[in-house]
């Protein structure tokens, strides 16, 4: 199909205006409204005690979730993978769940099965604060990752087949040793770009947060909860603006490191 | 889901192998290297993250029997921030058929300088946070609009939100189908004389349609559930901008998690059926290319 000129350049032309007028213009207007009044302003907005609090909570999450992922993740790949077991198919489909439940909907299930009126609201009276404390923020998170390393160790894992690792076992290695040496090794990039969306989406995670979280400023607000607080609270628009820059550059590197483990994995 | 569908399409291939008496060592081989115990672990940790909070929902929204679930549901206000939830959701994907479809097609088939930009820009709106997609839209299409455009508070506004963060959606599943299209079915179409509205429509169109209406239901399925993107924007007045997951959340505030529940479980039911019947169309679509094969 061979189109004019002119009906070529009118539909790149909408096509660029939309982009523009959706993701361009936006991104760079928020860039200037950060950067006006000098780095100097940025670097003060985003380092007050609150901001440092909620960049501390956004990495403490991270740095819980990702390693529980990790080890789960893979435990439940090579289950679905390798396994085979009454109810795989179901196993399956749960998996996919997180993708198809709303955030709102993730806060108000666990305020229901982890809150004080909840079906574990015991935990609560032992002392044990799930809802509106750090736990709750984690699992919460853990719900919205939990398909990521899945998902991307699983493919992975159906692709090496089992020829090696049973080579392994046949020369006398234990299944750890199997494990280490010759299962992650293989699986080592997929993992990676599982992490990696595990991390983002960990730092960008709001909806799901916000339900269980107390939100207190320097105690219990993440990065994005920082962002919203300041705009609806504070009114303060300027702060809120400088922690939303800080978020996109973080998902910047993000998309940037996406890329290259993109390139890695199929080349490899 | 495409995952599943290729992993369970994998398995039937595998040659079941000769049976051998059942040692320690035969059980080790046909679980892997993860055992019993580690299919156990897997399930557990499934139970207690994804699925005991889902049943927990689903009770509570039945607390009060199944008359209190109906009239949770069918409260004015809950009916209204459901319909608006899911006509916006539909302009939303309607959007994105248009725009995802046409953006794909230059991506693929025009040329010009900074293309590997704009092709790099589309995968954006999934790695920034929702909030930020808020804030950002805010800042063209708020109160302090340098354009002079004001969607605060407004469907458009909720509309601007929701394309913004399902953008990849449709793109990202018709580009690849684009690039495999055989060309030369379309050159034979017009050296036969049609022109290009009739190729689009009769060649072009429908090797495209099974990828259009799966990205244009995924970017459903995530419209309806959108909290993050549309909180600042959308402006939460109930009966007019209020969408299903803002009524929800302000139910928990008020403390009537009963009716949270109920609305929840609604929504959650849209989302299934939505998938369940993209699910079909594909399995459908792909018999139906194997038996043309």
């Amino acid at each position: 199909m061979k189109l004019s000129g002119s009906t070529r350049i009118t539909l790149r032309a909408v096509a660029l205006l939309y982009l523009f007028g959706l993701l361009v213009v936006p991104i760079v207007i928020i860039l200037f409204r950060t950067f006006e009044n000098g780095i100097g302003a940025f670097i003060q907005s985003i380092s007050t005690p609150a901001a440092i609090s909620a960049l501390n909570l956004s990495l403490l999450i991270v740095a819980i979730v990702v390693p529980v992922n990790v080890v789960f993740g893979i435990v439940t790949a090579l289950a679905l993978v390798r396994g085979r077991f009454p109810g795989r198919g179901l196993v399956q489909a749960v998996v996919d769940l997180p993708f198809a439940v709303s955030p709102i909907v993730v806060g108000v299930s666990l305020i229901l099965l982890w809150g004080a009126n909840g079906w574990f609201g015991g935990l609560e009276s032992l002392g044990f604060k799930v809802i509106f404390g750090l736990p709750g923020m984690v699992i919460a998170t853990l719900f919205v990752t939990l398909p990521f390393v899945v998902r991307e160790v699983e493919p992975v894992l159906h692709e090496i087949g089992e020829e090696q690792e049973q080579a392994a076992a046949t020369l006398g290695a234990s299944r750890w040793q199997t494990f280490w040496l010759i299962t992650l090794p293989a699986i080592r990039w997929g993992l990676t770009y599982g992490v990696v969306l595990t991390v983002a989406r960990s730092l960008g995670e709001f909806g799901a947060v916000i339900m269980v979280s107390s939100g207190f400023p320097g105690v219990s607000q993440t990065l994005t909860l920082l962002v919203h607080s300041r705009y609806i609270d504070d009114h303060n628009t300027f702060g809120a603006y400088s922690a939303a820059t800080l978020l996109m550059g973080i998902a910047l590197i993000t998309l940037l490191l996406m890329t290259l483990l993109d390139r890695k994995r199929s080349t490899t | 889901m495409s995952d599943t569908t290729t992993a369970t399409g994998g398995r039937g291939t595998t040659v079941p192998s000769p049976p051998v008496p059942p040692t320690r060592k035969k059980v080790a081989r046909v679980t892997g290297a993860v055992g019993p115990l580690g299919i156990g672990i897997a399930t557990l940790w499934l139970s207690i993250i994804v699925v005991l909070p889902l049943a927990a929902l689903t009770v509570a929204s039945f607390g009060d029997g199944i008359g209190g679930f109906v009239d949770a549901i069918t409260s004015p206000v809950a009916v209204a921030s459901l319909r608006v939830t899911v006509v916006v959701s539909v302009v939303v994907a309607v959007i994105n058929v248009i725009m995802g479809t046409l953006i794909a097609w230059v991506l693929v088939r025009d040329e010009f300088p900074g293309k590997r930009a704009v092709n790099a820009l589309i995968d954006l709106p999934f790695a920034l946070p929702t909030i930020v997609a808020s804030i950002v839209l805010l800042s063209l299409y708020g109160p302090e609009s340098p354009i002079g455009v004001h969607l605060n508070a407004t469907q458009p506004g909720l509309i601007v939100a929701l394309a913004f963060v399902t953008l990849p959606f449709v793109v990202r599943s018709v580009q690849p189908v684009l690039i495999e299209v055989d060309r030369e079915v379309e050159e034979a179409a017009a050296s036969l004389g049609a022109d290009n509205v009739t190729i689009f429509r009769r060649v072009v169109l429908p090797t495209l349609t099974p990828a259009i209406i799966s990205g244009a239901g995924l970017a459903f399925a995530r419209a309806i559930g959108e909290y993050g993107s549309v909180v600042l924007i959308g402006g939460n007045i109930p009966r007019e901008t209020q969408v299903a997951s803002q009524y929800i959340q302000q139910q928990i505030e008020i403390d009537r998690p009963a009716a949270a529940a109920a609305v929840s479980v609604a929504l959650l039911a849209i989302a299934f059926v939505t998938l369940f019947a993209l699910r079909v169309f594909a399995s459908r679509g792909q018999r139906r290319e194997e038996q043309a094969e």
